[in-house]
């Protein structure tokens, strides 16, 4: 049997993944601009663990109410945001503290969240299911439940994993979930058929001007990465650059001991970070206890931005142009009362000319890959 | 990596080891295992500031930054530390405006604050206003059965100091640059020396000693004054402890040595590293000119290379952990067996430098 992969609209359902290009085992076309997806040997790629991967996505029964799925947060219209939500909402139409993040492209990243406390897509996966703000289950069982006694499920595991009964666990879950994920991968927008495919027309002249403040004045490309023959635009780091820390400064110390005092009693970093907003604003920190990290949030990629708003990791950047300010201010929003003390070193102000900004703002919206073209149409100004 | 998060979020406990043992935990508190009836402590210790007027209210947003990060992470310490040392060089060229700006923001710090002179404080109007501020230039104090001595070990010759330059300002600007051949060698002169002598006196030989000095007292590069010109007679009042320790600033990187029973440790600057590349003396960086560059990477993280430290004393001996942004965490710690400091994450046998015993 052929190796290509295809996507099952009918399993699917997903209007304008249609674009999306998979790998053949021969090494044919990756999308254009990107690298090879990385697959751990312990979960290939077949086409039905994606497609079942995909059920399981989609799936709302998974959560509390029955109402959230993956897919709730990560809409397949909306290119796998939730805009304009700011930050997501869970069962009972709960507020979260961040926003959700795409999974366009996640596949790239090294590790998972905001603040990289999950270690893989697979170990990311579980996690919502169990935080009382997302999907609120008490447990995984109730999912464990229904993949094993539902007949479809049942039967797709028995063919993907050769697995049934009590033997279907978690760990196939989550690596069905992973694999599907890893198909959700695009590139080929105007920027990469300009940049990697030398089609000079693909550009507009704003938006290369827009490059050249992205390689220079702006100094984006040191943490949103551009290499030779692929561009994912994160470094897979975190950072402190002045979002949401700004308007709690004098609490941050005292936050950081209590959120330190009760992750060693046991409390779930998870948990806390989602269901308190200031807390939230620890960042990095909160998984890795080091100063050096306060405030410090996963690099995000710039791949799709213009659809995938609103921004940073509260969803309190608006516009892309608010971003571009808040950066050219040295990491300081309109209402902050300064810049926060911890700070990173690579933040500072760039003194950017208003057309500059704009020309920035332009190139970034040549992000966008074809498929999600008009995606999320409230936060973008697509062309 | 899940390793360390387990174990670095021990803030609100103790977690315990012997000075040597394989840690770089940066906020745990390392309680090294002391002989006899004396406690085990840390203090914090930020250095070379250097902060720096360009005009009016406005200095080097930079090496502001810097020092305002050492001063809220130190901040961020549970349990405190028992006190802080500032080793020096809080100001670049010494001016009232940048002792108070800089003095501002280390008011900031939780806890006791004691200052060491730096010759960036001193040559503009020999530590007058600096005194005012942060009391005399060289003292000892006694914590928990350890003795410790300031030094002002950044004083040169009276001729250079009293009778060379024709203003205040040009001194502070020739003792400021670098590879400059109108400088003058640091020394701890006659008369501190003097004065350390009786004050040993006191002191038995088997107190621990702790000496915090800006330059090195030792002779290691005379171009950028990494250097004491009296040192060899300095560490002679030194020698007969059974364990003394050196810290000092100035150099702005790790350094260690041991000379007989005198260990000694480095601290980082705040503000930039030292050496460093070329691109840093670029365009309105307001660092001063260096002849001598070195490689590294590109510095697109001003913070690279800068850091602070926490400093562990326990069995008489010294701990240094640096805390070094966009960079991992590194130890210096005595190892009682080889009797001499050992840098705990970095060193591989077959890459060691085995420390100068003598210069």
């Amino acid at each position: 049997m052929a190796k290509r992969m295809m996507i099952h609209a009918a399993v699917l359902a997903l209007a304008g993944l249609v674009g999306t290009v998979l790998a053949e085992a021969g090494g044919d076309a990756f999308p254009l601009g990107l690298p090879p997806v990385p697959v751990p040997a312990d979960n290939p790629q077949t086409p039905e663990k994606v497609s079942l991967g995909s059920k399981l996505f989609h799936d709302k029964r998974f959560s509390g109410d029955g109402t959230i799925a993956c897919a709730n947060c990560h809409a397949d219209d909306k290119a796998f945001t939730d805009g304009p939500l700011k930050t997501s909402q869970g069962i009972g139409k709960q507020a979260g503290t961040r926003n959700a993040p795409t999974v366009v492209n996640a596949a790239y990243f090294t590790s998972m969240f905001w603040d990289g406390r999950a270690a893989s897509l697979e170990d990311q996966s579980q996690h919502p299911f169990l935080n009382p703000i997302e999907m609120g289950l008490p447990s995984h069982e109730p999912i464990l439940k229904i993949v094993r006694e539902d007949p479809a499920y049942a039967q797709a595991f028995k063919k993907v994993f050769g697995k049934s009964g009590k033997d279907i666990t978690m760990e196939e879950v989550k690596k069905a979930i992973a694999s599907f994920e890893r198909i959700v991968v695009s590139g080929d927008s105007p920027f990469d058929k300009w940049y990697f495919g030398h089609d000079a027309n693909a550009l507009s002249e704003p938006a290369k001007r827009g490059f050249e403040v992205f390689l220079g004045q702006g100094r984006c490309v040191s943490c949103h990465v551009i290499e030779q023959n692929q561009a994912i635009f994160t470094d897979n780091r975190f950072h402190n650059i002045g979002v949401g820390i700004n308007r709690i400064q004098p609490e941050v110390p005292k936050l950081a001991s209590e959120f330190l005092k009760a992750k060693q009693a046991g409390a779930s970093v998870d948990k806390t970070v989602l269901t308190d907003p200031k807390t939230s604003e620890l960042g990095r920190f909160a998984v890795t206890a080091r100063f050096d990290e306060v405030g410090a949030f996963k690099t995000s990629t710039l791949r799709n931005v213009a659809v995938t708003g609103p921004y940073m990791h509260d969803g309190s950047l608006k516009t892309l142009k608010d971003v571009v300010k808040h950066y050219n201010q040295g990491g300081k929003s309109e209402g902050d009362p300064s810049i926060n003390e911890y700070l990173s070193g690579g933040i500072r102000p760039l003194n950017l000319t208003e057309q500059q900004m704009d020309d920035l703002v332009v190139f970034m919206e040549a992000l966008t890959s074809p498929a999600y073209f008009g995606a999320n149409t409230k936060a973008s100004a697509q062309q | 990596m899940s390793k360390l998060i387990t174990r670095r979020s021990v803030m609100a406990a103790g977690a315990v080891g012997a000075v040597g043992t394989l840690t770089t935990l940066p906020i745990s508190m390392v309680r090294l295992a002391f002989g006899g009836t004396r406690d085990d402590f840390t203090f914090t210790y930020i250095s070379d500031a250097h902060i720096q007027q360009i005009k009016g209210a406005s200095f080097v947003r930079n090496w502001d930054q810097g020092l305002k990060r050492a001063v809220a992470e130190a901040n961020l310490m549970t349990p405190e530390s028992d006190f802080v040392m500032f080793g020096g060089d809080l100001a670049q060229l010494g001016k009232r405006e940048e002792l108070d700006h800089g003095g501002e923001i280390l008011s900031r710090l939780k806890g006791k604050l004691y200052c060491v002179m730096g010759e960036h404080d001193y040559y503009f109007d020999l530590g007058e206003y600096w005194s005012k501020l942060y009391g005399p230039h060289y003292y000892s104090f006694d914590h928990k059965g350890v003795h410790f001595v300031v030094l002002n070990s950044i004083l040169t010759s009276d001729e250079w100091t009293f009778r060379r330059w024709p203003s205040a300002e040009q001194r502070m600007l020739e003792m400021a640059g670098l590879d400059n051949p109108n400088g003058s060698p640091f020394m701890v002169g006659d008369k501190q020396r003097a004065w350390l002598k009786q004050d040993l006196a006191k002191v038995s030989t088997d107190t621990p000693l702790v000496v915090f000095s800006h330059s090195p007292l030792q002779k290691i590069y005379k171009g950028w004054n990494f250097w004491t010109d009296d040192a060899e007679d300095v560490q002679a009042l030194l020698a007969p402890y059974k364990s003394a320790n050196v810290v000092y600033g100035h150099v702005h990187q790790i350094q260690y040595n041991q000379i007989g029973n005198i260990a000694f440790n480095s601290v980082m600057s705040t503000a930039w590293p030292w050496p460093y590349p070329q691109s840093y003396a670029q365009a309105d960086s307001h660092i001063p000119v260096l002849t001598v560059p070195m490689n590294r990477a590109d510095p697109f993280f001003e913070r690279d290379a800068t850091g602070w430290q926490l400093i562990d004393v326990g069995s008489g001996r010294v701990a240094a952990r640096y805390q070094l942004w966009d960079n991992e965490p590194r130890t210096v710690a005595f190892d009682q067996k080889l009797g001499r400091p050992v840098d705990l994450a970095y060193q591989e046998p077959t890459r060691r430098k085995v420390p100068q015993t003598h210069y």
